[in-house]
């Protein structure tokens, strides 16, 4: 499922710098996972109704990318090839898992609103695809920049949709109702399409034209 | 160390599966006394609501404030369950399995300080996508409907979803679950306006057909089950 694209290789070792903060500022932009790589479209379309829960999906999966990553770089030479694959899984799920029943104990409305789809973080492709293109041939530390600098590109894009959804969707941003009443007596009506998933695409795509228009060199040559 | 080899891939598999297993284990015994909490504390947090305790401690008096009792099939009290762990779903699984199943209904009585007794009804149904639920409070002449909440696991959003708005929980307000004759005729969720002069039905949601049908089997079952206790707590108290 998980289409890597581009991956710069590893190029030569610095401490803290330049190349650190490239791999936290980068994904938020030229190399987006999720508007670029188009990769974890499933969870961006499902969890964006309102800001809250985004919120929360966002800190999840920052935290399950960042640190598998970190996991699996640590581990990364002891890996036997043969089942590299099912080991990434394995360890995804348990920090998936771990995530959930966190939430559940900690937030339980929210994790309620968010129901299946922090289970299915396992299945986010960012996630696997970042273990694949990044920390089984990194070192730890700029492994887990790599996971932090993709969770924040993902939270950025879906906070982003998620803004938009609930503004249009149900005249609020972050539970907090900001289109006034009078608005409402005067024949506004809240946008229907915004609240289901169908609105998040049309969202995402608008997000994407207006990335591309700015970044003109993200275009492919004819 | 080699892992390349198959004995040396097997025993880095066991080492992994091990060490996740013992964080599993370990995550789910620490954190689940808080969980079985949260869903304790919503269910009691619904059911208060009923009667306007939205306070956010008054799930704290909830032994104080109301009295649970299971019924059963014949209307009658059984003793030895607590209505608030009864799972009021799985009883209707079990039942749908084995025909012979006696199915229990948890029933939780509040009064007033006045004196005057609310029944609130627990209701469970399956809406188009997996299961609804609901909470009913009934006034004491086990007629009229003070006000009910219903919430269900994944109906589609700004359709068969909206059961769990006010909008739609509002219309039940005041609505006649028995009919002149004083004959069962529960509410119905149906297509078109119903104002105060259509006591027996509430508007049901555009393009959330099976989800409104749904709620409205789940009213029709689960309150005649409770009518029954209801009806024999009334009777003997009138003759007194």
């Amino acid at each position: 499922m998980s289409e890597v694209l581009v991956q710069p290789p590893a190029e030569k070792k610095s401490l803290l710098g330049k190349k650190e903060r490239k791999l936290l500022t980068d994904p938020l932009s030229d190399n987006n996972p999720v508007t670029i790589q188009v990769l974890g479209i499933c969870s961006s379309l499902a969890v964006t109704t309102q800001m809250k829960p985004t919120m929360v999906m966002a800190i999840s999966v920052t935290a399950v990318v960042a640190l598998s990553n970190f996991v699996i770089s640590l581990m990364r030479n002891a890996i036997p090839p043969r089942i590299r694959i099912i080991v990434q899984l394995t360890v995804v799920s348990v920090l998936v898992i771990l995530v959930d029943q966190v939430l559940k104990a900690y937030m339980y409305d929210v994790s309620k609103q968010l129901s299946v789809f922090v289970g299915l973080i396992i299945t986010n492709c960012i996630v696997m695809g970042r273990l694949e293109a990044y920390a089984m041939g990194n070192k730890p530390y700029p492994s887990l920049l790599d996971g932090l600098g993709n969770g924040f590109g993902y939270g950025v894009v879906i906070l982003t949709v998620a803004f938009v959804r609930e503004l249009l969707g149900s005249g609020k941003v972050f539970g907090f109702k900001v289109i006034p009443d009078a608005l409402y007596e005067a024949g506004y009506v809240n946008n229907g399409l915004m609240m289901i998933p169908a609105g998040a695409l049309f969202v995402v795509a608008c997000y994407i034209w207006i990335q591309r228009s700015f970044a003109k060199h993200l275009e492919e040559k004819e | 160390m080699s892992t390349k080899g198959n004995s040396g891939t097997i025993i880095f598999a066991l080492v992994v599966t091990t060490i996740s297993a013992a964080l599993l284990a370990a995550a789910a015994t620490i954190l689940k006394p808080a969980q079985d909490e949260n869903v304790l504390k919503e269910k009691q947090q619904n059911i208060l609501s009923l009667v306007g305790l939205t306070g956010p401690n008054d799930y704290k008096k909830f032994d104080e404030l109301v009295q649970g009792v299971v019924i059963d099939d014949q209307g009658k009290a059984i003793e030895g369950v607590t209505a608030i762990s009864l799972d009021l779903a799985l009883e209707k699984k079990l039942q749908s399995k084995d025909p012979g199943y006696k199915v229990r209904y948890p029933l939780y009585i509040y009064k007033d300080p006045q004196g005057k007794v609310t029944y609130l009804l627990q209701m469970a149904g399956v809406g188009l996508w997996g299961p609804i639920w609901g909470y009913l409070a009934l006034d004491q002449d086990g007629n009229t409907v003070k006000s009910a909440i219903f919430d269900h696991k994944g109906e589609t959003p700004g359709l068969g979803a909206e059961i769990n708005t006010d909008g739609f929980e509002m219309q039940f307000n005041n609505k006649k679950i028995l009919n002149d004759q004083g004959q069962f005729v529960s509410v119905k969720v149906e297509k078109g306006k119903h104002d105060a002069s259509m006591p027996h039905a509430v508007d049901a949601i555009s393009g959330g057909t099976i989800t409104s049908n749904g709620v409205s089997k789940m009213l029709q079952e689960d309150i005649a089950f409770y009518l029954r206790y209801i009806q024999n707590q009334t009777k003997p108290n009138q003759a007194l």
